[in-house]
């Protein structure tokens, strides 16, 4: 009964890694937080996440199966009868080029769209566009925001009423804003796990990244390109106001930081 | 495909065959140290890959215990080698660990024991030549690997050792200031990589024109074991990534040592040194760097699966399922394996539309590989199998495979990577590939071809065990990654639990890195067997498996030379359980049979 147990020992992996998988949501192993994500394209991520998810599943149960099926066969063929002279089936091969082709054909045309609306101008929200509100420079090993005084457009070079943050990216929520990411040093990466939004900072470049924080909250922002010994530590938080408390907190770090001492 | 007996023409049957007969009286340094022959070349790379697996796995079990564990002493070492931290991990040190394990791996462990000691092998004796094409060559191959290991070994020696991971980008591998470990050590860790790829190189060169010029008479292409597809792929892949790849390391050299600037950009201030002149370009670098490192994926799996579809067939009593759909998927795999590189790229901030073009193709390229898993398990349907450690290392290859191919899908698609690009989900896709298929491969293969190289058998007894072990603590240690991956824990973080949403993840990483020890130990075993079998391994026939290539009509193991007369081939090399030979269950490539008019079968 040795075979038993060997394909009994192949076999009982995969279904411990689907029990795994369905258990994952309820130890928190999965997505971070209560496992929803909180921007808008990061709904979207999730979705696609979740086809491909899906259809992995189902091609990974039918491989497996069949795996098990056929080692089960091979192993239990009797002594004397020979194995199976067949070099093959054309008709077989024909069935698992073209459906799993058009299968794979149809993900990567079903993922364009949200690619697009996520890294390409043209596909952009229209609020996106227009909401430029701060610029994020990466440095080893934190994150410098410089935010246009209320009221004005963020420009290029920076500006003698600009304001100045560390490790702290006031939103407001609800609305798609744009950020222009950019590095004073090595790479780093934006990476906000709970929303889902990635983009890489490199020198010498300027890259825009929009996202809509749903709710009003705070959510972690971290590096996830490596730039050094330091690179675990490089943490932040966004914090996502309610459109008027906003421009309020906006108008009020101008007043702090503008600050002269002059009272009149 | 026919099964037909076919007499190969001009070649005749004369056995007109230049072989070596002669007493082999050479000294034992240009026997066994600097040998020409290429089956000591290969038992060379084969027994230095498998210590440089030790050393690339202790800086495994060490990243390990700092993600399980961090900052706490680590056990077995002595404080005196971390006397100032109190033998404790520090951030430093452990940004050099997973560069030089990612190093040691793939440059010093994989690349060289598929293509090196398998390949260098192999190749000779399953086309039927007596020795490669160019046998001095060879052994500039193997002996160029040490200058490579002599650099990345020095290099550790310097503040911080190379820490810019593996693929070294710039601005952190290209500035002295960047970090503790940008410093003279990377500059070794490029001249190292140049080694490792004049070392490939040579290999490659001499592996295509064996293949293509020193094959027995009667083997056409299409009567090569797939084994020798796969490394005559893998060469030709070589042959026209590394260049790349070398050239970028130069590029990189040069603007570390010699003030250019191709990948630095001006007006950069990093660390508070002065200011850069630049007007390079950072995204050259990835650009460079996978186009050569994206095909190594495939140079790194390629032949592992040559060798498993050889394994299986003949541990299944069963022709492979669909040999010529086996090659086309092959070159299908490295022909697509050059048009992919961009997906390492995809949030690097390149032109968004090349993320479109780089997914489709990325997404393609599971098609070749989906066909390759159905005709494995094609091979195995219908077929006589025994569950010895081959076939259990082999069915682990195709099943850790299928999970390995499944999560590259995640990974290809792009706006499912904008999230979990440099995440641990990464970590577990290229795991299940590299260790999960390809190790596995190995390991299935080096006791398969054992007998051949020493002329002893391996223990079955320990060779179960360590599958047994290897295959619970691989799947302890990598499964769970898919998870933390999910959560958005970056890789190369030496302590993520600083932040408050990956806290919880503490007791999963711990469980990780139990799994991680036991993986790692029970490699011991591997070892024990490799070694012991060299004295107690019961004495090995010429075929034990009774299997129909070339290598296994040669002795055990063969002389310089290879074989006593020139084999001459009569049929593919999966002839088994054929109803035209009906005495015996395999039909060796070489023996010549009666042309019968009335074939039987010709499926």
């Amino acid at each position: 009964m040795k075979r038993l147990w060997w394909i009994f020992f192949l076999m009982i992996w995969p279904v411990l890694a689907l029990v795994v998988c369905a258990m994952t949501p309820g130890l928190k192993w999965g997505f971070p937080g209560d496992g929803l994500s909180d921007s808008t394209i990061g709904v979207e991520i999730d979705h696609l996440f979740y086809v491909i998810l899906i259809i992995c599943t189902v091609v990974f149960i039918g491989t497996q199966v069949a795996m098990g099926y056929v080692l089960w066969t091979a192993s239990s063929r009797p002594a004397d009868r020979r194995a199976w002279y067949s070099h093959g089936n054309h008709k077989l091969e024909m069935i698992w080029t073209v459906i799993p082709g058009i299968i794979l054909l149809f993900l990567a045309l079903y993922q364009t769209r949200t690619w697009a609306e996520f890294r390409m101008n043209s596909a952009y929200p229209e609020a996106a566009k227009t909401n430029i509100i701060a610029e994020v420079n990466a440095r080893q090993f934190e994150w410098r925001m410089r935010y246009p005084a209320p009221g004005k457009t963020l420009e290029r070079k920076p500006q003698i009423d600009d304001m100045y943050q560390v490790n702290e990216l006031h939103v407001p929520a609800g609305t798609p804003v744009t950020i222009q990411l950019r590095t004073q040093d090595v790479q780093h990466s934006f990476f906000l796990p709970t929303m889902r939004i990635k983009q890489d900072a490199v020198p010498g470049m300027i890259i825009p990244v929009w996202f809509e924080a749903k709710e009003p909250g705070e959510y972690p922002l971290v590096c996830a390109e490596l730039c050094g010994w330091g690179h675990y530590k490089m943490g932040a938080i966004v914090i996502a106001h309610p459109p008027a408390e906003y421009e309020a907190y906006m108008k009020s770090l101008h007043e702090e930081q503008f600050e002269d001492g002059y009272i009149e | 495909m026919t099964s037909e007996v076919q007499t190969t023409g001009e070649h005749g049957d004369t056995g007109d065959s230049h072989c070596h007969h002669h007493v082999d009286n050479r000294w034992w340094i240009s026997k066994y140290v600097f040998s020409t022959d290429h089956k000591v070349i290969g038992i060379q790379f084969l027994f230095s890959t498998l210590f440089l697996m030790l050393v690339g796995g202790a800086f495994a079990l060490a990243i390990r215990w700092q993600l399980a564990f961090p900052n706490t002493q680590m056990p077995f070492v002595n404080t005196t080698f971390f006397a100032e931290t109190g033998g404790q991990i520090t951030p430093e040190f452990y940004t050099m660990l997973f560069t030089m394990h990612g190093t040691v791996m793939i440059f010093l462990v994989i690349i060289p024991i598929l293509a090196g000691a398998f390949g260098n092998f192999l190749i000779p004796l399953m086309i039927g030549a007596p020795d490669m094409a160019f046998p001095k060559l060879n052994m500039m191959s193997y002996w160029f690997m040490w200058p490579a290991a002599f650099c990345f070994g020095l290099s550790l020696f310097y503040e911080g050792g190379p820490a810019a991971g593996w693929t070294s980008y710039p601005i952190l591998a290209a500035i002295y200031d960047a970090a503790p470990g940008s410093g003279f050590a990377q500059t070794l860790w490029l001249m190292g990589i140049t080694f490792v790829g004049v070392s490939s190189m040579m290999g490659s060169i001499n592996y295509m024109t064996t293949i293509i010029n020193m094959r027995a008479p009667g083997m056409t292409f299409f009567r090569m074991p797939l084994t020798i597809w796969a490394m005559f792929i893998t060469a030709i892949l070589q042959a026209f990534a590394l260049p790349v790849l070398t050239a970028a390391g130069l590029m990189l050299i040069a603007d570390r040592e010699f003030g250019t600037c191709f990948f630095v950009p001006a007006g950069i201030v990093v660390n508070n040194a002065e200011s850069t002149v630049g007007g390079g370009q950072p995204l050259l670098w990835q650009h460079l760097f996978w186009f050569y490192s994206h095909p190594a994926v495939y140079i790194m799996l390629l032949p592992a699966m040559g060798m498993i579809s050889d394994m299986l067939s003949c541990m299944c009593r069963k022709p492979v399922f669909g040999y010529r759909p086996m090659v086309y998927s092959m070159s299908a795999i490295a022909g697509l394996g050059f048009i992919v590189w961009g997906h390492h790229m995809f949030i690097s901030g390149m032109n968004p539309a090349l993320g479109m073009t780089f997914m489709v193709a990325t997404i393609m390229i599971a098609l070749p590989s989906a066909i390759k898993v159905f005709n494995w398990i094609g091979t195995i349907w219908g077929g006589h199998i025994e569950f010895n450690t081959v076939t259990l290392n082999a069915v682990a290859f195709v099943s850790m495979f299928i999970v390995g191919g499944l999560s590259g899908i995640f990974m290809a698609a792009v706006p499912v990577d904008i999230y979990i690009h440099d995440t641990y989900f990464i970590v577990a896709h290229f795991h299940y590939i590299l260790f999960g298929a390809t190790l596995f491969g190995i390991f299935a293969a080096i006791q398969f071809w054992y007998p051949k190289m020493f002329g002893r058998m391996m223990s079955e007894r320990l060779g179960k065990l360590h599958f047994v072990l290897t295959f619970i603590g691989m799947n302890g240690t990598f499964f769970p990654m898919h998870m933390l991956g999910i959560a958005g824990m970056p890789r190369r973080y030496a302590n993520p639990y600083l932040h408050e949403y990956l806290e919880h993840l503490l007791p999963l990483n711990q469980f990780m890195t139990y799994s991680a020890i036991l993986m790692g130990a029970a490699q011991f075993l591997l070892l024990i067997n490799v070694f012991g079998s060299l004295i107690w391994g019961k004495k090995a026939p010429k075929n034990p498996w009774n299997a129909n290539g070339l290598e296994w009509q040669a002795p055990s193991p063969p002389p310089h030379g290879n074989f006593e007369t020139q084999p001459l081939v009569y049929r593919g090399p999966y002839e088994y359980s054929s109803p035209d030979h009906l005495d015996k269950d395999y039909w060796p490539q070489t023996e010549r049979e009666v042309y019968d008019p009335t074939p039987t079968s010709t499926v």
